[in-house]
């Protein structure tokens, strides 16, 4: 089944080129540490999710391009057209010339219901080229205001037009310290708006992913670039192909379908995070060897600690004992910074993967009460080694990994609010303070169903 | 007003890079009079601006925004370029309007000014979405700096003797002859540096439009403070560069600022960073930290920074940084125009010049000096706030 993704603003059509271009690097890469034959079939299923074929032979992307103003998209297309490789549509491209202004307002209100129908129409040619869909996957930053703003719109209009497919929004979260100064009016408008019409919000810290290419990947002068490729590599550890229960050659069929069934089992609670181990440069990378139980172990310490990365984690974080009572648990979890799960999904890629041994992770006391450790957490593996990586996991969770973060942007954009500065723009384009407080009470819900679990 | 200017360009080395059937000249000028350019020629011009607006604005595919390059205490630039503003904004009323105002300093020679400037006040309050003030005297000072360290030994290896800048002794003299050319280079770059985001490719574009959306949170407080690092003339590129952290603390310094103003010591409302060059996202973030500490921000935007990245350097220097600033630093600005304008008017000096055309009343006066005060009483409110501590408003509380 195929996955069609819609790139939207400047974030999102950078973001989505470092994307295609990890998941074709990948599964051409030589090094796949497995068989001939497994190697092709790792190959046609990727190949079958996110590209569609063309006569001489290039992948073309299952992509639609979508900004208000052409140089980002121009500059994508000839990026993807230069490298010889892969490519995009000739035609999957919609672009505008007066941008969105950051303003989430004149995204939704005036971009989307003028270019509503174009856009859609790009949508449906591309969905017209899968033999089966597994859904969509729409990429956007919350800061903006294309994105932001007409990347809701879309999803909306997806919910409505294609009720039966899924939608993954993946959306990035602004640097704490302003790349835009009205980011935390455009994120809650974006987050309010997603919750009602999206079925899963993957989420990408842009705080936490610089500390990556700091810290892990010694990049001096860190650029955007680097950034979305740090990005662009955890994606792709989630979204390549593998195995299904028949096991090897045979990978699974409906990556979307999949990671929410295990994913999301309440409607409440849609955001994930993913973590990848690991994670280095390519001069480190030649000294180091990894075991199964040693990757293993750090991935469930960055999960109960809450870190995003391999380095500076807390080991004095530990689950609480199981014996005490709901409610005394919940309190001492907060005491403790445990961070407690929903659901989480374990993906092991390379060698020797049916040693791995993943009983930390089924300890009943990682999860909420309501959900038990069978049905909480999932893994998936296949031998074909990602990347580079001789071995790696990734762990997608839905945890309580976003709730400090989504408080503080609900308490800035709140004080923002209550000063009323800022508000003229957006009622300018249709919106009212109803629409915010609507936002602010939807989130603050959120808010207070992730601390409480 | 006048066809010396004019002509002027059109027989200067830029002449075909401007329609010669866009102009509209008269002859005897405003008279350094507000009310002349705003009422007299206004009306008589009214029509042929129009037209001619409207034939420019046909050859846009999409018009984003208008650029209003003036003074404020003439009397065409002032006076007749605020009647053209009332009216792209009646006209045009989803296009932006930046207004790059120059006001006049203290040592101004035209004795009106001040009437002149406090007129046009109200109607940028009414009518503009964003102004940019500067003032000669900063300009001159910036110039006066830049002369200092062209002629001094700062050059360092950079320069080669008998190169363009070593011989500039005599361009300098030259330089002298037309003092504005070299102060209206800056203005220049400012524009220059604002639109490159929009101009070229960048890993973080910034429009203009966004300005507006990220600058001024209160529609009437739309005074924009700017700086520019590194300082220079397009005709001496050859200032050896700075380093990339000194340029970001330069443009802090009220040494860079285009007006008398000091916005280190004042709040901050909002600020935008606009990098050229080979500069990263994490050189950027580093700076912001470096500086944060030192600067007030008004608590409801405490991370109120506005960044983007243009790949493309300016001529001749590998990066360069443009910062505007809602700060309410203008203020002391405001307050001393207010001040010349009551030096004058308690006298009723000039007045009869203004009053004796039609439409204008001492009403006019009046209203236009107290929108100018409710505009500092504003600024006054916000620095109010300033040593007051930051209190977060209590939350949202749902039911589970």
């Amino acid at each position: 089944m195929s996955v069609v993704t819609v790139q939207l603003g400047q974030c999102g059509n950078q973001i989505g080129f470092e994307v295609f271009d990890a998941l074709y690097t990948d599964s051409h890469c030589p090094h796949g540490l497995c068989s001939k034959r497994e190697n092709e079939a790792y190959q046609a299923s990727c190949k079958e999710r996110f590209f569609s074929e063309e006569e001489n032979g290039v992948p073309i992307a299952r992509a639609i391009l979508v900004d208000m103003e052409p140089k980002v998209t121009s500059q994508t297309l000839s990026k993807a057209a230069q490298s010889g490789r892969w490519k995009y549509g000739q035609h999957s491209c919609f672009c505008q010339k007066q941008g969105s202004g950051n303003n989430w307002a004149y995204g939704y209100s005036v971009h989307g219901p003028r270019h509503e129908e174009s856009i859609m129409n790009l949508i449906q040619k591309e969905v017209e080229k899968c033999d089966s869909l597994s859904g969509f996957f729409i990429i956007m930053s919350m800061a903006g205001g294309t994105g932001s703003g007409l990347g809701a719109f879309v999803t909306q209009k997806l919910q409505d037009q294609y009720s039966n497919s899924l939608k993954m929004n993946h959306i990035i979260w602004p640097y704490g310290t302003g790349e835009v100064i009205v980011q935390n009016y455009n994120s809650i408008l974006t987050l309010s708006h997603l919750y009602r019409s999206s079925d899963a919000l993957l989420v990408h810290e842009n705080d936490a992913v610089h500390k990556i290419c700091a810290k892990l990947m010694n990049i001096k002068q860190i650029s955007f670039s680097d950034i979305n490729q740090v990005l662009a590599h955890q994606l792709g550890s989630v979204f390549q192909p593998t195995y299904s229960v028949e096991g090897s050659c045979h990978y699974r069929r409906n990556p979307l379908g999949d990671l929410m069934e295990n994913l999301v089992p309440h409607p409440e609670f849609k955001m994930l995070g993913i973590r990848n181990i690991p994670q280095m440069s390519e001069n480190s990378l030649a000294y180091s060897t990894f075991t199964w139980a040693g990757l293993l172990k750090y991935l469930r310490q960055m999960l109960i600690s809450n870190s995003k990365m391999e380095e500076g984690i807390d080991w004095h974080v530990r689950p609480p004992l199981s014996r005490l009572p709901t409610l005394g648990k919940a309190s001492l979890n907060r005491e403790l910074q445990f961070n407690t799960s929903i659901a989480n999904l374990v993906i092991l890629r390379g060698k020797d993967v049916h040693s791995a041994d993943l009983g930390g992770f089924k300890d009943p006391a990682l999860y909420t009460s309501w959900l038990k450790p069978i049905n909480a957490f999932n893994v998936w593996k296949t031998q074909r080694a990602f990347s580079k990586y001789e071995k790696s996991a990734a762990l997608v969770s839905n945890s309580q990994f976003l709730l400090k973060p989504l408080d503080t942007i609900v308490g800035k954009a709140w004080n923002m609010f209550a000063s009323k500065a800022y508000i003229h723009q957006y009622t300018k384009f249709g919106l009212e303070e109803e629409d915010f407080l609507d936002s602010f009470t939807l989130l603050e819900q959120v808010v207070a169903s992730y601390c409480n679990l | 007003m006048e066809e010396g200017v004019v002509n002027e360009i059109l027989q200067g080395p830029l002449r075909d890079v401007f329609d010669s059937k866009q102009l509209i000249t008269d002859i005897s000028g405003s008279g350094n009079n507000w009310a002349v350019g705003h009422k007299v020629f206004g009306s008589l011009y009214q029509e042929q601006i129009l037209e001619k607006l409207r034939k420019s604005a046909e050859h846009c595919d999409c018009l984003q925004c208008f650029f209003i390059i003036h003074s404020m205490g003439g009397g065409t630039g002032s006076g007749l370029g605020t009647f053209l503003l009332k009216m792209l904004k009646d006209e045009f009323p989803d296009v932006y309007r930046f207004v790059t105002s120059v006001y006049p300093s203290g040592e101004d020679d035209v004795i009106t000014s001040p009437y002149n400037s406090i007129l046009a006040m109200k109607e940028l309050n009414e009518h503009a979405d964003c102004v940019l003030p500067i003032d000669n005297q900063s300009l001159f000072d910036i110039i006066s700096k830049i002369d200092l360290m062209v002629n001094s030994g700062k050059l360092g290896t950079t320069i080669k003797p008998k190169s363009l800048v070593t011989s500039s002794a005599g361009a300098v003299k030259k330089r002298h002859q037309k003092p504005f050319d070299a102060m209206n280079n800056i203005v220049a770059n400012l524009l220059l540096n604002l639109t490159s985001s929009a101009r070229f490719e960048g890993s973080l574009n910034m429009d203009l439009n966004e300005i507006s959306m990220n600058l001024v949170p209160f529609p009437q407080l739309h005074y924009l403070v700017s700086s520019l690092t590194p300082l220079y003339t397009l005709a001496d590129v050859n200032i050896p560069t700075r380093r990339l952290d000194q340029m970001f603390s330069d443009a802090f310094s009220k040494d860079h600022q285009l007006i008398r103003a000091d916005p280190k010591h004042s709040l901050y409302l909002a600020c935008a960073l606009m990098v050229r060059g080979n500069v990263q996202v994490s050189d950027l973030r580093r700076n912001i930290e470096r500086l944060k500490p030192s600067l007030q921000f008004v608590s409801w935007n405490q991370e109120g920074w506005k960044t983007s990245l243009c790949s493309v350097p300016p001529v001749g220097h590998s990066h360069s940084l443009l910062a505007l600033a809602n700060n309410t630093c203008v203020k002391p600005t405001f307050m001393e125009l207010r001040e010349r304008f009551m030096r004058l008017y308690k006298k009723k000096a000039h007045l009869h010049h203004y009053l004796q055309i039609e439409g204008m009343e001492e009403s006019c006066f009046m209203e236009a000096l107290s929108s100018l005060s409710g505009l500092i009483e504003e600024y006054n409110q916000l620095d109010a706030t300033k040593s007051m501590p930051v209190e977060d408003f209590p939350r949202l509380s749902v039911a589970m």
